[in-house]
């Protein structure tokens, strides 16, 4: 690969960059030693300790697959109820009533200004206050409520400047042929503005998955990460192997999600079908005032 | 009406956040810049150190990263970042945990701002023989930071966000204070709107403030 930041090698330069190779290589090495000498020295590069991982079923069956399993569920439920209400307040930013585009705008903003995980433990004490909702769904209820207070109004911007990010002709086209307000939107603009926002909707997944741990950590949520104190404690006290399991999984998670983003956005824009309209996955952070996506 | 915040030192909770803000913020820039360099770099081994950080960094949650710190690297492996006592201990290892998490997300607003210098710059200055250091320090990197003010602001913002998550270590920052309140005062509501309205003083201006500076040192192309 040749950047524009420096020509193609010559006989000197190559010299010199395998220096560079070798004097890089030698750092990396340092420190590689120098983790290897702190995991020797506690005892976690045993054999014991990572051999549940691999030749074991139990620590899978017991431990890993539930968590994860509740990392899921609460991730798609988040995701499933933050969508349309996203739809709606993108929509309602987008309105010609300053009434409804006011709210919503507010409603947006503050959303998106607070952390994720004031808004979780507020929903906890407040589902154990006003609700009765059983002690052991409320830290589900109370991570789901958090993730798509903040969620919908993340959601809600990427839906406007997807709606933004459409060619002025054709809302003009739809006006032209006697639509209204409500079926420009319905037939015309929504159509086509969700392949122009979904790879940053895929990207908002990932958000959305790794804030799940939240929940694990400061609200007793069993997911995956809250599964490393028990499984660590069962398996003679392997937290580095548990850690690194758990790390793992999350990164192939979310590392497929992310992919799978930039080449929707990479076949958005080559496409000669659409508009050629994207919403691109770093875009909306951008635009806004009070926060970004991750 | 605001009597239950008597027994709290809501402002020290704040302060708090505002220092894990602002040291993980100067961290996060350094180790930042220096892995954008690295990803753009002539060396194959550097580009692919850069590349590999950033992918494994940027997909594990914040979280797994700070309760790591804690967990991992001081309880398993003795590791006290210099210090004695709990409390300074787990402030350190969340700015550590922090920065090296935000260092992934400063690295890739960077990157994007090399993209967006025009590739005649970088030509005119390997035509009158600077080094790949000298191009990228000279030319590229003061343009490319001018244009990513904004993005950068964004980053900070998540981050002044993201230090809650040193409540699960324990930090005596804003949102444990928010849990302790919660579990031993009546007045939910407002304890609520107090702590919303604390972090939106923290991150509208700095918004506001840095979307500001961002138009004005905007290169005009």
């Amino acid at each position: 690969m040749t950047s524009v930041l420096y020509d193609a090698p010559g006989p000197r330069a190559k010299r010199r960059n395998i220096l560079y190779s070798i004097g890089f290589l030698v750092v990396l090495a340092a420190a590689a030693y120098w983790v290897y000498t702190k995991l020797d020295e506690k005892n976690q590069l045993e054999w014991v300790k990572w051999k549940p991982f691999f030749t074991d079923s139990r620590p899978w069956e017991t431990y890993i697959w539930p968590g994860l399993e509740n990392t899921l569920t609460a991730a798609a439920f988040a995701m499933l109820i933050a969508l349309p209400l996203g739809a709606v307040f993108g929509i309602a930013r987008l309105s010609d009533h300053a009434w409804v585009r006011w709210p919503s705008g507010a409603v947006v903003e503050f959303f998106r200004a607070i952390p994720v995980l004031i808004l979780m433990v507020f929903a906890n004490a407040a589902l154990a206050e006003f609700t009765d909702v059983s002690s052991e769904d409320r830290p589900l209820y109370a991570v789901v409520t958090g993730l798509v207070l903040y969620n919908a109004s993340v959601l809600a911007e990427i839906v406007r400047a997807g709606i933004l990010s459409l060619p002025k002709g054709q809302s003009e086209a739809a006006m032209a042929i006697g639509l209204r307000k409500g079926q420009t939107m319905r037939s015309v603009l929504l159509p086509q503005s969700v392949t122009a926002m979904l790879p940053a909707i895929v990207s908002q997944l990932v958000v959305i998955v790794k804030d799940t741990a939240l929940g694990g950590a400061m609200l007793t949520f069993s997911e995956l990460l809250a599964s490393v104190r028990p499984m660590s404690a069962a398996y003679g006290a392997n937290t580095i192997a548990c850690f690194t399991i758990v790390a793992l999984i999350f990164v192939v998670i979310n590392f497929i999600l992310t992919t799978f983003a930039s080449w929707l956005e990479g076949r958005l824009r080559r496409g000669k079908k659409s508009t050629g309209a994207v919403v691109p996955v770093a875009a909306v952070a951008g635009t806004q005032a009070t926060g970004a996506e991750h | 009406m605001f009597d239950f915040l008597e027994g709290y030192d809501l402002w020290a909770a704040f302060w708090t956040t505002v220092k894990l803000t602002a040291l993980s913020a100067v961290g996060s820039l350094i180790w930042g810049t220096l892995l954008a360099g690295m990803r753009v770099s002539p060396v194959p081994l550097m580009r692919g150190f850069g590349t590999a950080y950033v992918n494994v960094v940027r997909n594990i949650p914040l979280t797994v990263i700070i309760v790591f710190t804690s967990l991992g690297l001081f309880q398993t492996l003795n590791i006290n970042m210099g210090a004695d006592d709990f409390t300074t201990i787990n402030f350190r290892l969340a700015v550590f945990g922090l920065t090296a998490y935000t260092a992934a997300f400063v690295c890739e607003a960077l990157r994007s701002g090399i993209n967006t210098v025009p590739v005649g710059q970088a030509e005119a200055a390997r035509a009158i023989g600077l080094s790949f250091t000298q191009v990228l320090t000279l030319v590229i990197l003061p343009q490319a930071f001018r244009s990513v003010v904004g993005p950068l602001a964004n980053v900070l913002i998540a981050l002044t966000k993201n230090t809650t998550v040193a409540a699960a270590i324990g930090v005596t920052e804003a949102a444990l204070l928010m849990r302790e309140m919660i579990e031993n005062e009546a007045q939910l509501i407002l304890i609520g709107a107090v702590f919303a309205f604390g972090y939106i003083c923290l991150t509208l201006p700095t918004g506001l403030i840095l979307g500001w500076v961002s138009k004005k040192v905007a290169v005009k192309r």
